[in-house]
């Protein structure tokens, strides 16, 4: 995983909430069996029927920072929606609040997801449609964004923002842990089911 | 101290606890289907790691699923590559697997309740947000993604951050002609798609104890679209029943220990919530959604809604944004709203009781002449129990299609899909934009209700025949 430290990008302003992952990538997208090559399948509906959105505006080209509405990623579990946003080009969403699922899925894999303030992402989508040009800065070390006249303190607990810096992979820190794992299957109930 | 059932599953699978981490949580059976696990599976590969626990494991096709010709090879070379793919990973990693055209095939939230190996007070995961599904035996089971899906197939065990816990307590009994599945909906209009976000749901009351196991297995279902990782119901008399001499139930003292300790599970009283949702069961009626989001529903006796109706302006453009999508005056009557097709299956509502139900009401009857509907047994065995029972003949003698098990129009991922425009009413779990296929659009509802609609071609309970 790529370690996460300052971001500083244009910002994409993404004027929906409640946008799920079946938009965010739709199922036909997949099917496939790789981890990467997922690009082309962000927001395909969206892009390819509506001359309007925000990712067809060629101003917005590049961006880096997708700022959403609240509830972003609800729905299916699919980390392809994660993997579809970093392979675009995405390394930072700020949003007032995610789905539980995208939320994890995004930690994991890199993809910095911010809960800000309802009132600040309006006041960013503003600037940012104002001035497609604008940066933003998202930094980890901090726990705070910064665009032009604003600088909003985020949170994130200490152990996700010290994996997310060190670019840690969850399986290598638990598997530090493997004699707690077997001690714990040692006192399973003996009538614990099992597939095989 | 009094705790939630939440708490007490989640207590006894703490394999590590440490100040400024997440907890160590043991997983004690993990779902894998063929969508979320390629990447797991390569991930595992590429860094030289086993599956610790082959036989905590079990793999089933569903999402792919043609329907149709089940035993021919798959048209769709990707989809096909996907299954294959599926196939090789579980060989090579020892893994159970019930591929296509095997009677123990199905959805993977079907196949794992009806094996026995759903059990109170397990950790279940699954690379798939309708886990949930499984708590519905008083197990915390919840979806992960594929880097999830790796960690547990490397090391069978989660960290994970505790959720909050919430209550829904549904007073009193259902009317006639209301199931689980209005419940669940109305539930979810009324704490929005986002208000489960963090929690456990716990569904209690005299209106949930009444319900079937398969009813409580709908409810569970889609807590995911409250928002909710996982949904639980404490194990009564009825969960035992359900699971007594299924393949992997305990049997002999282990069954007498295995029913003791499920006993113990239930939220003591005095626990308190950190949210608590009160419903009258004869407040409910058949429950039917409108948008694009599973919030976004209304009773059938009800109208479309204008943008106007609703306070924030978030609201107000999300209402509107769907009723164009949807193709929807507002003030339309619901019973008005003419469909294609009815879809009656899924990780839902594609249950024996589900397909019961609902040749109940189109027995004799025939589905309308412009509407098709497609009959989707959750998996192959209750295909076969429906077969026993003779409700294919039923279904088949409507009109309706009789397929083989899978996730099928759920999701647009196999042959079974909406085209752009067309209407269904759906037993599934999604109305989202482009759910059942590119332009489609669906409106949730219960099986008596899908049942009903496809009969007279516009939506309606069984009450309106």
């Amino acid at each position: 995983m790529e370690k996460f430290t300052v971001h500083t990008g244009r910002a994409v302003p993404l004027r929906y909430s409640n946008v799920d992952t079946d938009q965010i990538i739709p199922a036909v997208y997949l099917k496939r069996v790789s981890r990467t090559g997922f690009e082309d399948g962000l927001f395909a509906a969206w892009r390819a029927n509506d001359p309007e959105f925000v990712l067809n505006k060629p101003e917005f080209e590049g961006g880096t920072v997708l700022i959403a509405g609240s509830d972003f990623g609800t729905g299916s579990s699919r980390e392809h929606a994660v993997w579809a946003l970093q392979d675009y080009g995405f390394k930072a969403v700020l949003a007032p609040r995610y789905a539980d699922i995208f939320r994890g899925n995004s930690l994991k894999g890199g993809l910095l997801t911010v809960v800000l303030d309802e009132q600040v992402i309006e006041r960013l989508w503003d600037m940012v449609e104002a001035d497609p040009a604008t940066e933003v800065t998202v930094d980890l070390e901090r726990r705070e964004v910064r665009a032009p006249g604003i600088a909003e303190s985020f949170e994130l607990d200490d152990y996700t923002r010290w994996r997310l810096r060190e670019g840690l992979d969850d399986i290598a820190l638990t598997l530090r842990h493997t004699e707690e794992i077997d001690a714990f299957e040692a006192r399973r109930a003996s009538w614990s089911p099992v597939t095989q | 101290m009094a705790r939630t059932m939440a708490e007490k599953v989640w207590a006894e699978h703490v394999v590590r606890r440490a100040e400024g981490e997440p907890d160590l949580l043991y997983i004690d059976l993990h779902l894998v289907h063929e969508v979320t696990s390629p990447q797991a599976f390569e991930g595992l590969r590429l860094a030289n790691r086993p599956v610790r626990r082959p036989d905590l494991t079990i793999a089933t096709e569903d999402h792919n699923v043609p329907t149709e010709n089940i035993l021919a090879p798959i048209a769709d070379p990707v989809s096909r590559t996907q299954i294959d793919t599926l196939r090789k990973n579980c060989s090579d990693f020892g893994v159970r697997l019930h591929p296509m055209g095997d009677i123990d095939q199905g959805i993977v939230h079907v196949v794992g309740p009806q094996l026995g190996l759903t059990q109170p007070g397990m950790t279940v995961v699954c690379g798939d947000s309708h886990t949930s599904t499984h708590g519905a035996f008083g197990a915390l089971a919840f979806g992960i993604g594929t880097s999830q899906v790796e960690h547990v197939l490397a090391t069978q065990t989660l960290p994970m951050t505790p959720f909050k816990t919430m209550a829904v307590t549904v007073n009193g009994s259902l009317n006639e002609g209301v199931t689980a599945k209005d419940i669940i909906l109305a539930v979810i209009a009324r704490i929005g798609t986002g208000g489960g976000q963090g929690y456990v749901i716990e569904y209690r009351g005299e209106a949930i104890r009444e319900l079937s196991m398969e009813a409580r297995m709908t409810v569970c279902n889609m807590s995911i679209e409250a928002g909710a990782r996982a949904g639980m119901i404490a194990p009564d008399d009825t969960t035992f029943a359900y699971i007594k001499g299924r393949p992997h139930a305990p049997q002999g003292a282990d069954w007498d220990a295995a029913v003791a300790h499920w006993q113990s599970l239930g939220t003591d009283d005095g626990a308190a919530y950190d949210h608590e949702v009160v419903i009258d069961a004869a407040d409910l009626s058949p429950f039917v959604t409108w948008g694009t989001n599973p919030g976004q529903g209304v009773a059938l006796d009800g109208a479309v809604p204008a943008p106007e109706d609703f306070a924030s302006p978030a609201q107000r453009a999300s209402t509107e944004k769907a009723l164009a999508y949807m193709g929807l005056q507002a003030g339309t009557p619901m019973r008005d709203i003419r469909v294609d097709t009815v879809f009656l299956g899924s990780c839902t509502n594609g249950r024996i009781e589900d397909l019961r139900a609902a040749a109940e009401v189109i027995k004799g009857r025939k589905v309308a002449d412009d509407v098709r509907m497609l009959v989707v047994p959750g998996s192959m065995r209750v295909k076969e129990q429906a077969a026993d029972e003779g409700l294919d003949a039923v279904f088949r003698a409507a009109g309706a299609e009789w397929r083989e098990a899978g996730c099928s129009m759920c999701l647009g991922m196999n042959p079974d899909q909406l085209k752009p425009g067309e209407r269904s009413a759906s037993t599934s779990n999604r109305n989202f934009e482009g759910r059942q296929g590119k332009g489609g659009r669906t409106h949730l509802v219960s099986p008596l209700v899908a049942a009903a609609t496809a009969v007279r071609g516009t939506l309606s309970s069984p009450a309106d025949l």
